[in-house]
């Protein structure tokens, strides 16, 4: 299993995937907003995404577990 | 003259508005959110009342919230700053209808020049000249494409709404504009409420020329030369500088003369920007109207010894201006640099705390600075945390001073964009005034990501 981590401290803007979906390697999967700017964060592993921890306009800190990857 | 003022936004332009403030003895309110209770705008004001949560939407847009404060502090005039609440004519009426006076424009000033395609109309009656585009809404990408076609290629893709970059986009072919209609229409939709989207002609290797204007309540005008602001990444500026190195006396008359023109035609009021694109032939364009102070006011308080929020103040309460256009001076070359939280090379944001800081000294260094050692950078506001603004005999010396001034500037703790800045300042085509809005990706072709807000 795969953790896709926050990279800095902002709101969750947009979550770009759910539940069960396949995300490849790089593929975008949740967009923070911090600082007036959009962050995409991608999937550094291929799978199949198994849980989403996160909700949209949630505020994460850097090192938050935003969904994970199997 | 007002006896007590309250200063509705945060950071380095509260600071510079309660330095005024205190100068002219005027009691100062500053407001802040609970991200912000350690702020220096905080102490350094002589009243503060917290207006809600660390968003803005929860504390520095929260017009009645920050009405009331008004109210029970009993202040006479609102200074909004810049961004926030600064062009919203909703406020500026709810303060009108209190009886509290906004330190700006009228409303529906505000208004008309708020939304860009009705300020391209209203420059066109004023014979003011415009980049070449439409003038209405857009109601359809099959619309925007026909539009673009008849136009030609390239052109910009734009928000009515926008501003700061957001909402926009440079298109090359139908394909791309096709691509980039709703993502933006509806990135405008969700941040200004209004996804009206506009296309005007793309200028090749333009500049970014603003003019910048004091009008008093009485018709008189005076334009306080130009600022050239054509560095920018994000399509946000980040060196700015007085006199620009491109214009000659003959179009710097014309740029000033024409902004005085639109701002009459308007009836505007107060501090005010024409902001124009130049191309390589000085053709200039109207781009839009600021109706507020600049960020990068200082520059053109450095080579003309006028204190624009001072005037600002004046102007509100009533008082006439007490120079001409011939008595405005312009003296040496100034720069201003923007200094960001954010990484140097992707432009990615970087909130933090700052472990240590050290400011170059100098008597041709000005700092506006809302963050000392130990301040904390939080992640829900502009990531702008300081300014640097140097001075010299002429371009190349304040470049020189400048390049001095950010080699001496320590921060710690979070990344900022000076490595940068001193790039660009120290690039040959800076130094010869080779400065369009594409510097950035031509000269240091780094990525960032998309501007959000």
């Amino acid at each position: 299993m795969h953790e896709v981590v926050a990279l800095m401290a902002g709101n969750v803007w947009k979550i770009v995937v759910q539940v069960g979906d396949v995300v490849e390697e790089g593929q975008d999967v949740v967009i923070l907003e911090s600082m007036k700017m959009e962050i995409p964060v991608s999937a550094e592993v291929g799978g199949v995404v198994k849980a989403i921890r996160v909700q949209e306009g949630d505020f994460v800190n850097e090192g938050d577990i935003l969904l994970e990857i199997e | 003259m007002f006896s007590k003022v309250l200063i509705a936004n945060r950071g380095e332009i509260a600071l510079r508005i309660i330095r005024t403030c205190k100068k002219l003895g005027i009691q100062t309110v500053a407001i802040y959110s609970e991200a912000d209770a350690g702020s220096l705008h905080v102490k350094q004001a002589d009243e503060a009342y917290v207006v809600g949560k660390a968003r803005v939407n929860e504390s520095y847009l929260n017009i009645e919230k920050i009405i009331s404060i008004a109210k029970e502090t009993k202040v006479e005039a609102i200074h909004p700053g810049y961004g926030l609440l600064s062009e919203n004519a909703a406020f500026a009426r709810r303060c009108e209808e209190e009886g509290i006076v906004f330190i700006g424009p009228k409303p529906d000033v505000i208004a008309r020049m708020g939304s860009k395609i009705e300020a391209r109309q209203t420059m066109a009656e004023a014979g003011v000249p415009i980049v070449p585009g439409i003038s209405f809404p857009l109601a359809h990408v099959d619309e925007a494409a026909n539009v673009a076609n008849e136009i030609g290629y390239p052109v910009m893709l734009k928000a009515s709404a926008g501003g700061g970059g957001i909402g926009m986009q440079l298109v090359y072919d139908e394909e791309q504009l096709r691509k980039a209609f709703e993502g933006n229409k509806s990135r405008a939709a969700s941040f200004f409420g209004d996804g009206a989207m506009y296309v005007e002609k793309y200028i090749d290797n333009p500049r970014h020329i603003e003019i910048q204007l004091l009008a008093d309540q009485y018709g008189n005008y005076v334009y306080l030369w130009e600022r050239e602001c054509s560095v920018q990444r994000r399509h946000q500026k980040v060196i700015e500088e007085a006199p620009s190195p491109f214009l000659d006396e003959e179009t710097r008359k014309q740029m000033g003369e024409t902004a005085v023109r639109a701002a009459k035609h308007i009836g505007y009021t107060n501090a005010g920007t024409v902001e124009f694109l130049v191309d390589e032939q000085k053709n200039f364009y109207f781009l839009e109207m600021n109706t507020r102070l600049q960020v990068e006011h200082p520059v053109t308080e450095e080579i003309t010894g006028i204190d624009i929020v001072e005037q600002q103040l004046r102007i509100a309460a009533g008082e006439q201006l007490c120079f001409s256009q011939a008595e405005v001076k312009k003296e040496g070359h100034a720069i201003e640099v923007r200094i960001y939280a954010e990484d140097p090379k992707t432009f990615f944001p970087s909130p933090g705390t700052i472990t240590s800081l050290q400011l170059p000294k100098g008597e041709q260094v000005r700092h506006e600075i809302a963050v000392q050692n130990g301040s904390a950078v939080p992640p829900f506001y502009d990531p702008m945390i300081a300014k640097c603004i140097v001075r010299g005999s002429d371009r190349q010396a304040a470049i020189a001073n400048m390049i001095g001034a950010l080699r001496e500037y320590k921060i710690e703790g979070i990344k900022t964009n000076i490595p940068m800045l001193i790039d660009v300042l120290t690039h040959e085509a800076f130094q010869q005034g080779n400065t369009t809005t594409n510097f950035v990706n031509m000269y240091l072709n780094k990525k960032g990501g998309k501007t959000h807000a």
